[in-house]
């Protein structure tokens, strides 16, 4: 450590608690303020990762997203306020971070992680905290870090249900490990289609923030090599033995030679499929003036019950997607079916699906619900 | 009978269900018997020739059944099965 490193007045102060902590005291202190922690994604799990660790005296953090601030974000994404929406996210959650602690140096990656840029960025970081939200991005992550040995410190979540761990420590589980392939797209509902408790995310990201600090102090004992489970719903921890694949020699990876084009890997297309093919798109306008002059169609509402609840359109039949193959029957095959969902993607693939199903007369609704609300009927919630 | 944990993205298919109980001598025989009383489940557990599907984890008690014997991995009554699929939601 170089002897140079020392803490202000002020610092000492801030830091009292911690000072006064056997497991930190001066020496851990000193190992934070000298860290540097890349911090991929300031959303559900970012925003207390940041929060937390610009509080806990990190030195240095590196903020990676290119988003702009929603008003559906704020319900768990507590390092933006309401004054925030529309800006972006990157400034947000610094403006936030350097309030708590102005001593922080903050470097913002306002970009996509990509192939090409992954190396150059995590390279300039002891640990990387994975906050994203995609598969190709969690294969990339854990990947960079794998080739460039850092740690990385994982969290994941979805509805009631999260997952933490530590991947790519020199003789630890990488996160290829425990999942060798993505999924196929489609099999595994997002966060936007399958919501999210709020404050899920602050406990996950609480958990991967806890072992990021643990890994700047070397103190306790780490989750690397072990899977934790949480379930708010039922208040349960969990925790399963992860265990390094054994083909993998110390220090190595034998899957791992390089970065790969991540959108492939996970079956996306190259270049992002529009929610559908473009034939037989209705905008909300076409699809109102149909409801209007009395045309003969069937509207299939393919969102969940809940989100029915929410919002819907009055000639809406409702029929989730995951329940389309076992009612077909109820809809007549020679009948001209406009499908929607919240924002197009979900009845797009009920398009598919129904097309698949010998269905000729089909079309789906550009946008959704969404775009009926800002183009229709301003009067249905937009959620 | 040995208690299956059915993870949040999968228990659509199991009515609601985050716990199901069925017997058998090893992990194919119970999941066998899963997928029975649940056949949705199936294309979400197996691929099309009939082997779990990769990027499903199924645990016995805190042991990875890869590291165990995989599906011929021994069941005792009492045993806790947990399937831990892929998430990756972060919310951005």
């Amino acid at each position: 450590m170089p002897v140079s490193v020392t803490l202000s007045n002020e610092e000492i102060a801030r830091y009292s608690r911690h000072l006064i902590l056997p497991e930190v005291g001066m020496e851990g202190q000193l190992k934070l303020k000298q860290a540097k922690v890349l911090l991929v994604g300031t959303g559900g799990l970012g925003a207390p990762l940041g929060l937390y660790l610009a509080a806990a005296g990190i030195g240095k953090i590196g903020l990676v997203d290119f988003d702009v601030v929603d008003a559906s974000n704020l319900q768990r994404q507590v390092i933006h306020g309401t004054k925030d929406i529309g800006r972006k996210k990157i400034d947000s959650a610094a403006e936030t971070m350097l309030d708590i602690n102005p001593n922080l140096e903050i470097v913002k990656h306002e970009v996509p992680l990509t192939s090409e840029n992954a190396v150059e960025i995590v390279k300039q970081y002891d640990i990387v905290a994975d906050g994203t939200d995609n598969f190709p991005t969690r294969y990339l992550v854990n990947d960079a870090c794998v080739l460039l040995g850092k740690p990385n410190v994982y969290g994941s979540i979805f509805r009631f249900e999260g997952q933490s761990s530590i991947f790519a420590t020199e003789d630890g589980p990488c996160y290829r490990c425990l999942y060798p392939e993505p999924p196929p797209p489609g099999l595994v509902p997002s966060c936007a289609e399958g919501g999210v408790l709020g404050i899920l995310p602050g406990v996950v990201g609480l958990i991967q923030a806890t072992e990021v600090v643990k890994l700047i102090l070397g103190k306790g004992t780490t989750l690397n090599g072990r899977l934790m489970l949480y379930d708010a719903l039922n208040m349960k921890f969990r925790e399963l033995k992860l265990r390094r694949n054994p083909e993998c020699p110390s220090g190595k990876c034998s899957v791992v030679k390089g970065l790969i084009d991540y959108q492939q890997f996970c079956g996306i297309p190259a270049t992002p499929a529009e929610p559908v093919a473009a034939t037989g798109d209705l905008e909300p306008a076409q699809v109102k003036h149909m409801i209007d002059s009395g045309e003969d169609f069937m509207l299939v509402d393919v969102r969940e019950p809940h989100e029915y609840q929410i919002a819907s359109i009055p000639k809406a039949t409702l029929i989730p997607l995951g329940q389309l193959p076992n009612r077909l029957s109820e809809l007549p095959r020679e009948a001209r079916i406009v499908c929607h969902c919240k924002s197009g993607v979900r009845s797009g693939k009920a398009v598919d699906l129904l097309k698949q199903n010998g269905y000729t007369r089909v079309s789906n609704m550009k946008g959704g619900i969404l775009a009926w609300s800002d183009k229709v009927d301003p009067s249905v919630a937009k959620y | 009978m040995a208690k299956i944990l059915i993870p949040t993205p999968l228990r659509q298919f199991t009515g609601g269900a985050d716990a199901v109980e069925f017997g058998g001598a090893n992990v194919a025989e119970v999941l066998g018997a899963l997928v029975a009383a649940h056949p949705e489940l199936k294309k979400n557990l197996y691929n099309e020739e009939g082997k779990l599907r990769s990027f499903v984890n199924i645990y016995v008690n805190d042991e990875d059944i890869r590291y165990l014997s995989k599906d011929s991995t021994a069941v005792a009554a009492g045993d806790t099965i947990s399937i831990i699929p892929s998430i990756a939601g972060g919310c951005l």
